[in-house]
């Protein structure tokens, strides 16, 4: 079975500095894997090169999405295609209210479905804007309830939780399965360990490649283990 | 009333509302280059207006403890190529009374025209206003706008203005207001502007925080494409204790745009604070990013922050 998303060798350099080397994983359709690691690993430069960000074009290797090879296309012919990705600080917006934001794409989606879905009301929330006025944890949410309404065939979620109370942490994980439930698939880059334990894979990454791959509880274990030397500052032998 | 029903349809192929001047609940005065076309009051306000040589010149007083209920439309345009149209305007809010004032300025064939507006406000004690402006302009560029007004508010009142030209070509503009807030007064000016071609924009808005715990925002939007230039210069001045003011510009600029921020603060009372932004560049890349992540084109998603940003 063709993957949904097949990352081979990929490299990623900054002048001399290596951010990704060698990197090869698969994501297949409606699975959630989670990302693991330590800052400046390279997590969210990987998902800007799976996203198509300005300035992320590999060094080396390469990215297949159902087959079809994407380093060359844009942002939106990869949104297109059905991929999309939620930013660990989304930018806010004058103007736009929260309501045409969830429908950008498509005119005919209901966006009070979506914006109860990560338990944020309607009435309060549809006609407010998407800019200053709304907290971190609220803009975090309508960021998830936007991304939820584009359906899309894989979501990157860039640390979907940081900036959201510890007691929403049970909201965020509800708003990962709905993904699930709606036949997405899931690239999660998390910190936190009860939010990786709900991935069907998870793999963690260090000094730009995976180190260890497989079951949730068990890269988990690994990464707390601290076994990745590089992770605690010596030379990685993992 | 060839030209009434010309500047009208204009209005509405603009998309604003023709049939305000059918409805006796609404006040209006309306005026095609120097001719008065038609008017109308309502209770407690009191409207005096005449033809001069090159526009109209108007009185409007709002009575004390008068609070309109339908906003008072003011129309104002020159529906032919060429013509010049001078208003001279004083209004007056007694003290407790509350209006708001729409114009619609509407120059839909503009290929010569000088649009001049000379003002003067009195906000009373206690008192309201709302003066939103809104300009229609044609695809030629040929046009001059001179808005200038001053205004006081007195103490507890309020006046809020904004002023809108996002759709057609600007031409030449040059605004400058003045306000001057007494004790607990609250001053809010808006600009939104979109250039194109070789229009030219010049924004001066000033507040001055006369009074103890006086409130000011000056607050600009323009956007810019081809080859035009915009200067906006926000001044706000905080003068006693308590007063606070705020400057707040955005420029976002395409092609070979051209775009200048000046914001001037000047406090000479310890107790007062006046803050200032001023961002000028081209459309902001995560802005960018994330909208095209929602499968936008570039295009579609730079339209989207542009018409944002001048909503």
């Amino acid at each position: 079975m063709i993957p949904l998303l097949d990352i081979e060798n990929l490299a990623f350099h900054i002048g001399d500095k290596r951010i990704l080397d060698d990197l090869c994983l698969t994501i297949h359709d409606s699975e959630i894997h989670a990302l693991l690691g330590t800052n400046g690993t390279g997590k969210s430069t990987l998902a800007y090169l799976v996203m198509g960000c300005e300035g992320y074009q590999p060094s080396g290797g390469g990215i297949r999405f159902k087959g079809q090879a994407i380093d060359n296309l844009t942002m939106h012919e990869r949104a297109k295609l059905g991929i999309t990705m939620a930013w660990q600080e989304p930018v806010r917006f004058e103007g736009i209210s929260v309501r045409d934001y969830l429908t950008l794409k498509h005119k005919e989606r209901d966006p009070s479905l979506y914006i109860e879905m990560v338990g944020l009301s309607p009435e309060l929330y549809l006609s407010r804007m998407v800019d200053r006025c709304l907290s971190g944890g609220e803009r975090k949410r309508i960021e998830l309830a936007s991304v939820l309404a584009l359906r899309p065939k894989l979501a990157v979620l860039d640390e979907p939780d940081s900036g959201i109370d510890m007691l929403s942490t049970q909201d965020i994980i509800h708003v990962i399965s709905l993904f699930k439930q709606g036949g997405s698939a899931v690239l999660l880059i998390t910190h936190r360990e009860e939010i990786a334990l709900i991935a069907d894979t998870a793999s963690q990454l260090c000094r730009g490649g995976i180190v260890c791959s497989g079951n949730p509880r068990e890269v988990a274990d690994y990464y707390k283990s601290k076994k990745c030397l590089a992770c605690v500052g010596e030379v990685c032998d993992a | 009333m060839r030209e009434l029903h010309d500047l009208m349809e204009a209005l509405g192929d603009a998309g604003g509302d023709k049939t305000i001047l059918e409805n006796d609940e609404i006040a209006h005065l309306v005026a095609s280059g120097h001719k008065l076309l038609s008017m109308k009051s309502v209770e407690g306000l009191e409207v005096e207006a005449r033809e001069t040589l090159t526009g109209i010149s108007a009185k409007v007083t709002v009575k004390e403890g008068i609070k309109i209920k339908n906003p008072v439309h003011l129309c104002f345009g020159i529906p032919h190529k060429k013509g010049t149209q001078q208003i001279k305007m004083q209004v007056k809010l007694d003290k407790d009374a509350s209006a708001h004032f729409i114009a619609h300025c509407i120059f839909p064939k503009a290929e010569k025209v000088r649009h001049i507006m000379d003002a003067t406000v009195e906000i009373g004690e206690n008192a309201e206003m709302k003066y939103s402006e809104t300009h229609y302009h044609g695809l030629y560029g040929g046009i001059e706008v001179l808005p200038k007004s001053v205004v006081k508010v007195n103490r507890n009142g309020r006046y809020f203005s904004e002023f809108i030209l996002i759709g057609g070509r600007v031409g030449t503009l040059a605004i400058d207001y003045a306000v001057a807030a007494e004790e607990d007064a609250v001053a809010e000016l808006t600009a939104k502007v979109f250039g194109h071609g070789n229009d030219v924009i010049s924004i001066r808005e000033r507040v001055t925080l006369a009074g103890e715990n006086a409130r000011g925002l000056i607050k600009t939007r323009v956007a810019l494409e081809d080859e035009a230039t915009a200067e906006v210069t926000g001044i706000t001045e905080g003068n006693a204790a308590g007063a606070r003011g705020h400057v707040d510009c955005l420029e976002i600029v395409k092609d070979s745009a051209v775009a200048k921020a000046i914001p001037i603060i000047n406090v000479t009372n310890p107790l007062a604070k006046v803050t200032h932004e001023a961002a000028i560049g081209s459309v902001d890349k995560r802005q960018l990013e994330t909208l095209m992540a929602h499968g936008l084109t570039s295009e579609e998603a730079v339209d989207i922050i542009v018409r944002g940003v001048l909503r």
